[in-house]
């Protein structure tokens, strides 16, 4: 199951948030502290996780000490389920 | 009242009650400030600056989060007669050696005696410092003295002059540090005043800011206004709105704010990322306006908040609109409150070959125009050619400002001052545009600055940084803006020449431009496209011509082009 929300998430990331549908990304890859998903999109990345997964990411949930990978964001989303 | 010090004890003394800011921080309780403990929390600054042998009319510059501590250190220098300057704050995916280099850039000008910041970041800040620089201490957080009752009659602010220079204002990146804005007491209340009448400020009005202060929109507007004018005011903090848009709205409802000034970008932003759940309970019935400020301003954004917003009760005619620069303090020109915006469609052929802007026929391609309304009171504004001729209504020319609160000067900068002044005082605000009687469109910019968010990006520091990559040509790298319809603002694009074709060798090339790009400014690049060498197009003198690069890019990139 994780498996499987990570190939969604990094997907869709790469498709609607990046716009470089043939990015891959890997599971354990920083996304915010990076800098690969900006400021700007991070409510776009909680939109997209609410639409998928019926879960909803608070905003002061939007930063590197709460999830900065795929593998901790799904971590994140299955304690809410 | 002619000095900030003499506002706020004025304040102090007769209506030290009175709340003035209210901080709002995600995962905090909102945080009322009075008056009185403006002025304590500000002179605990005070005092520390004092013991640290700051003189009045030195340059401070702080280093801070946005919340209570920048709020009272920015007072705090004023009552001591020193000069803040805000620096926007390290934000966690820039280097740290990438910020030291632009906090090198802004001593190495600005010459400031302090600077402060928290403990945390003294190891970000120190080795900034050189021997031999101008910095005398570095103050941290931690050791401020603690609130208390000023002595006034030893208050160094207190014995400034209205024509002495209270604050400098910046743009970011290298480019922007080094040109400060220096903005006199004397402006500041000019502007005030102009502004003020212009929105019919009044006792019950309240502004709801979430600005970053660093911004001449955010520092102006959204904080010297109110807090000079007694007019209560909501701070958020940008990386709150950012992640949460809501919360602006939010806050308007629950303090029944009436003015609320945001870059064009932001209302395409709002309407398209906040939900309906997001809304629930929410009145902004209480806005008299939202003023457009700051990016070129579009209709199109205009109406997609309208529709959202206007079953919250968001009137129409609170649409409003501002054109301003942080060289006249702030507003040239600012619409009527209250009264629709006067929006024509632009022949474009004519417009973009003849530089004429005459309404469109039907059936003619046009461009729609909203107007930036007229000058604000004490400012004149006019278009000139080339050699500072002034043009005729309708003819597109350079905007040129004169004004009773324009800047003092780009600190330590007698060459850039120079530059941008015409021989009868009036100033070159490098924005090209046209007037109807006195409305002022504005149809485009003569400097190749790119403005992201509402945030001036200058393509040579962007440029810079992906010259560091292995493989690309040095000198060889054009960045410019194309227009996104639909998010309200510029694209940054990099061109960037290599040699090598294999394919994954380019890929790796373009991932390591956007890492570095990313981490040394706090741009996420739209587009990286590799070129062949001898792709770029450049000057007779060998100049990186980012004009001529962008028309090459977009013929090759068709779908690119929707501004």
């Amino acid at each position: 199951m994780s498996q499987e929300m990570i190939t969604i998430l990094a997907q869709k990331i790469a498709q609607t948030i990046l716009k470089q549908p043939n990015r891959s990304i890997e599971a354990d890859e920083a996304l915010l502290s990076s800098g690969l998903i900006d400021s700007f999109s991070l409510v776009d990345l909680a939109l997209l996780v609410e639409d998928e997964f019926g879960v909803v990411i608070d905003d002061t949930e939007l930063n590197p000490d709460s999830f900065d990978t795929l593998e901790q964001l799904v971590a994140l989303i299955q304690s809410k389920q | 009242m002619t000095t900030f010090s003499q506002v706020l004890q004025s304040a102090y003394q007769n209506q030290p009650d009175h709340v003035i800011i209210t901080v709002q921080q995600a995962g905090a309780p909102d945080l009322s400030i009075t008056y009185k403990e403006l002025v304590e929390g500000a002179a605990g600054y005070a005092k520390t600056f004092t013991q640290q042998g700051i003189q009045p009319g030195e340059v401070v510059i702080l280093i801070l989060q946005h919340g209570i501590d920048l709020v009272y250190a920015f007072w705090g220098a004023v009552l001591q007669g020193a000069i803040p300057a805000i620096m926007p704050y390290l934000t966690e995916k820039l280097l740290p050696e990438r910020y030291r280099h632009d906090l090198e850039a802004l001593i190495a000008v600005t010459q400031p005696t302090a600077i402060l910041t928290y403990p945390e970041f003294e190891t970000e800040v120190r080795p900034a410092l050189k021997p031999g620089d101008s910095v005398r201490a570095l103050i941290l957080s931690d050791s401020i003295e603690a609130p208390g009752a000023p002595d006034f009659t030893h208050l160094a602010g207190l014995q400034r002059d209205p024509e002495d220079i209270v604050l400098l204002q910046h743009s970011s990146g290298t480019t922007g540090l080094q040109k400060g804005v220096a903005l006199s007491h004397q402006a500041v209340f000019h502007q005030l005043e102009n502004l003020g009448s212009a929105l019919e400020l009044c006792p019950k009005d309240v502004v709801v800011s979430w600005l970053p202060l660093y911004h001449d929109m955010g520092l102006i507007a959204g904080f010297i206004l109110p807090i000079l004018t007694g007019t209560p005011l909501v701070l958020l903090s940008p990386f709150d709105w950012v992640k949460a848009p809501q919360r602006l709205f939010q806050a308007m409802s629950q303090y029944k704010g009436t003015l609320v000034w945001l870059p064009n970008f932001a209302y395409y932003f709002c309407a398209q990322k906040i939900r309906e759940r997001h809304m629930q309970g929410v009145d902004l019935s209480s806005l008299r306006a939202v003023i457009n400020c700051s990016e070129p301003v579009r209709d199109d954004g205009h109406q997609i908040f309208l529709e959202k917003f206007k079953p919250y009760g968001f009137s129409e005619n609170a649409l409003a609109v501002s054109y301003a620069m942080a060289e006249n303090v702030f507003a040239v020109t600012q619409t009527r409150i209250g009264e629709p915006l006067y929006i024509e469609d632009i022949d474009r052929d004519r417009l973009q070959t003849q530089k004429f802007a005459l309404p469109a026929l039907a059936g003619q391609a046009a461009v729609r125009m909203v107007s930036c309304g007229k000058p604000i009171a004490n400012v004149e504004v006019k278009i000139v050619d080339l050699n500072g001729n002034m043009l005729k209504d309708r003819r597109v020319g350079e905007v040129a400002v004169q004004s009773n609160c324009m800047l003092t000067e780009y600190y330590h900068r007698p060459d850039a001052t120079a530059e941008t002044l015409l021989e009868d005082g009036f100033f070159l605000t490098g924005d090209y545009g046209y007037m109807v009687g006195a409305e002022l469109f504005i149809t485009g910019r003569k400097k190749d600055l790119i403005i992201v968010g509402g945030k001036n990006v200058y393509p040579m520091d962007i440029e810079q940084l992906a010259m560091e990559v292995d493989g690309v040509h040095p000198g060889r790298v054009s960045v410019f803006g194309i227009y996104d319809e639909g998010k309200g603002t510029e694209n940054v694009i990099l061109v960037a020449e290599v040699d090598t074709e294999d394919e994954a060798e380019r890929q790796h090339i373009s991932d390591q431009i956007r890492a570095v790009v990313t981490r040394g400014s706090a741009i996420a690049l739209r587009h990286v496209y590799l070129v062949d060498p001898g792709w770029m197009v450049k000057t007779s003198s060998g100049k990186n011509s980012r004009y001529a690069n962008r028309e090459r890019y977009l013929q090759e990139m068709p779908e690119e082009k929707n501004g």
